[in-house]
């Protein structure tokens, strides 16, 4: 059993749900990274998703992109990350999932970047731009290798889409909040929890929610539905507006610790 | 064999590379588009359109002069650039636009470099009275004002980008992000054979009236095919428009691509002469990449050339040997562009400027009897501001 098997069995044991934060790898260094992944796990945070930069993150809002040019200026790659990874595996015990753009792992060789992202200690993989009809190959070679390929549905998706990626996503499942790129917003859409209900009619697997949550009212009202809640541009502002590592990781981590006793409150 | 697949797919090329909020819509989209593609009723109003308002057919010109000058091979231009709007790409909107109308989508969103595309976007919106949002960078808004105060002249709302590199490759983003956002109401209207599946596809079938026209007037006026068809390629759009329909014959193909200051210096946007496979807007194509899967700055005097990717067919083309993929630098498009204007009379696009570049290395090399035939994609008003600030900065070199 992978980490996010073992982490979401773990959860559901204990009746609770999971938080993932996401943070940008290396922004705005690696160094900040490595502090902020130990200091979220120590806050309670059950899964982080590191983000890889891309310079054309087409699926992303005005934070997240600013985070990611922050990361590639300090020089963040794919195999920087992995050796990042590699590091700080040691030291927590936390589920790490790499969010890519298909484009950096399709240019580092999908085969190459899956056995290297095992063995540096990787356990899942999110690839917003890898749709269902070109996933197959991938689909496979992560299985192969152990590592979980975690699948989006957005609103827009049919039921016939919702079927095959959920028989096909591994670890969990993401369901997209919204239709629109990443960012806060000041309210969430109230169908939520009637889709994520349709998801769980097809698959026992953990569906957690995403894109647009930011504060512990909306923490709080996801996971009535799902198993779940994902958390990444309201903490990137934290990171981009601390005023250096110190003050980053202070920063991020009240307004972390804030979010997890939300979704900690029964 | 009939490319794509049914996945979108020109050998290991193209396919749909999307986040998963508009996959449905593409689906639909690659539905809609299969039922009218050989529907009578919307074939025949395509045409009605491209005859009567965009003014098809376009000329084969003998370019006489320019034939005699160079004393090689004959060189015919296609005068895509006598169309309505000035180029080729009011072909490809006026037929996305008859599907955005029946696919009963309010509002249309592009994304434009030069803005020859965004000028036929906002124009075929303009008369068929739907809301037209384009995206443009910063820097082409900066380049091409004339096509800027166009577009909004004919009632479209321009969306400048400022992020990345400020060009066509970040106006594409951007475009694709408001139709992650408002894909129930709005139709993306691409205007390059490059994005997902069913897009390359799609804006190949509504060029290639380039290509079919080529066929009947070479046939009518020289008794064969040409030997050569040379277009530039950014996207491709009117390179595959011109080549398709000679996909099965002899004739070769020529795409030239925007050499800019020299592939080796860095600064170009020749994704196939100088790139990689990789996946960019969508589809699987040869990309301008760095060594971590990066998508790099692209550079060329022509907006519309300036883009680090190219359509999936092309780089099946390319692939398969059956075009041949050349650059030519600034300076030689800019040498092009003058010779076109003094011994033709025919002020070309600085995009079309790069085949006609080529056709002036290529003739002199053939026989006589050869035929070349170069696309003219679009005339070059736009341009002027660009070449007189070109002309200024080679100047002082040149004395």
């Amino acid at each position: 059993m992978g980490r996010i098997e073992d982490k979401f069995q773990n959860l559901k044991t204990n009746g609770r749900k999971a938080f993932i934060a996401y943070i940008m790898a290396g922004d705005p260094d690696f160094g900040t990274t490595e502090k902020l992944v130990l200091e979220l796990e120590k806050q309670g945070v059950d899964l982080i998703e590191l983000g890889v930069p891309f310079s054309d993150p087409l699926a992303d809002g005005p934070t997240i992109q600013a985070a990611g040019q922050r990361a590639l200026a300090s020089g963040t790659t794919l195999s920087g990350i992995l050796d990042l990874v590699y590091k700080v595996r040691n030291k927590v015990q936390i589920p790490i999932i790499l969010m890519s753009y298909f484009n950096p792992i399709y240019h580092y060789g999908v085969s190459d970047f899956l056995h290297d992202a095992k063995l540096k200690g990787v356990d899942g993989l999110i690839i917003p731009d890898l749709a269902l009809e070109e996933s197959k190959e991938t689909v496979d070679l992560a299985e192969k290798n152990g590592i979980d390929l975690i699948f989006l549905i957005a609103p827009t998706s049919s039921l016939e889409r919702i079927k095959k990626i959920s028989d096909i996503s591994s670890g969990f499942i993401y369901y997209v909040s919204l239709t629109g790129v990443t960012g806060v917003r000041e309210s969430l859409v109230k169908e939520v929890g009637q889709f994520v209900n349709k998801i769980k009619k097809f698959t026992k697997k953990p569906v957690c929610v995403g894109f647009g949550v930011s504060t512990k009212e909306q923490v709080k009202e996801l996971l009535k539905y799902s198993d779940g809640v994902i958390v990444g541009s309201a903490i990137v502002k934290k990171v981009e507006e601390g005023r250096d590592e110190k003050d980053i990781v202070k920063k991020t981590s009240e307004f972390v610790k804030a979010l997890v006793s939300s979704a900690r409150e029964k | 064999m009939t490319l794509p697949d049914n996945k979108g797919h020109f050998g290991e090329f193209g396919g749909k590379f999307m986040p998963e909020t508009l996959m449905t819509a593409i689906e639909e989209l690659q539905k809609a588009y299969d039922k009218i593609k050989k529907d009578k009723t919307f074939l025949s109003e395509f045409d009605y359109y491209l005859k009567q308002y965009a003014g098809r057919p376009t000329p084969l010109y003998f370019a006489k002069r320019l034939t005699e000058k160079l004393g090689g091979a004959q060189i015919y231009l296609k005068r895509e650039d006598l169309l309505h709007t000035g180029a080729h790409k009011i072909n490809n909107t006026l037929g996305q636009i008859l599907l955005a109308k029946r696919m009963k989508k309010p509002r249309i969103i592009a994304e434009t470099g030069a803005g020859q595309h965004g000028v036929a976007t906002a124009t075929v919106c303009a008369m068929f009275g739907l809301e037209c949002v384009v995206y443009m960078g910063e820097e082409d808004v900066r380049r091409q004002s004339l096509n800027v105060f166009k577009m909004k002249l004919l009632g479209a709302k321009i969306c400048e980008v400022r992020s990345g590199t400020k060009t066509l490759k970040d106006a594409m983003n951007e475009a694709i992000r408001d139709w992650v956002t408002n894909v129930k109401n709005t139709y993306y209207l691409i205007g390059s054979a490059a994005g997902p599946h069913p897009y390359p596809m799609m804006v190949r079938d509504f060029q290639s009236v380039i290509g079919k026209e080529v066929k009947k007037q070479s046939l009518q006026e020289k008794g064969k095919l040409p030997d050569y068809l040379i277009a530039c390629v950014g996207g491709g759009s009117n390179a595959i428009g011109l080549f398709y329909p000679f996909y099965k014959t002899k004739t070769k193909f020529i795409g030239v691509e925007a050499g800019g200051e020299g592939l080796n210096s860095g600064k170009h946007a020749a994704s196939i002469c100088a790139g990689s496979v990789g996946i960019l807007h969508g589809s699987k194509s040869f990309i301008l990449q760095d060594k971590d899967g990066q998508i790099l700055p692209t550079h060329s005097i022509s907006a519309g050339l300036d883009y680090p990717g190219v359509g999936p067919e092309h780089s099946f083309y390319k692939d398969t040997r059956r075009a041949e993929y050349v650059s030519v630098t600034d300076q030689e498009a800019f040498d092009a562009f003058k010779l076109l204007c003094e011994i033709e009379g025919i002020i070309p696009a600085m995009e079309s400027s790069h085949a006609v570049a080529y056709a002036v290395k290529l003739a002199p090399k053939l026989k006589k009897k050869e035929v070349i035939v170069v696309n003219l994609s679009g005339r070059g008003d736009k341009d002027i501001g660009i070449v007189q600030d070109y002309m200024k900065m080679i100047t002082p070199i040149k004395k």
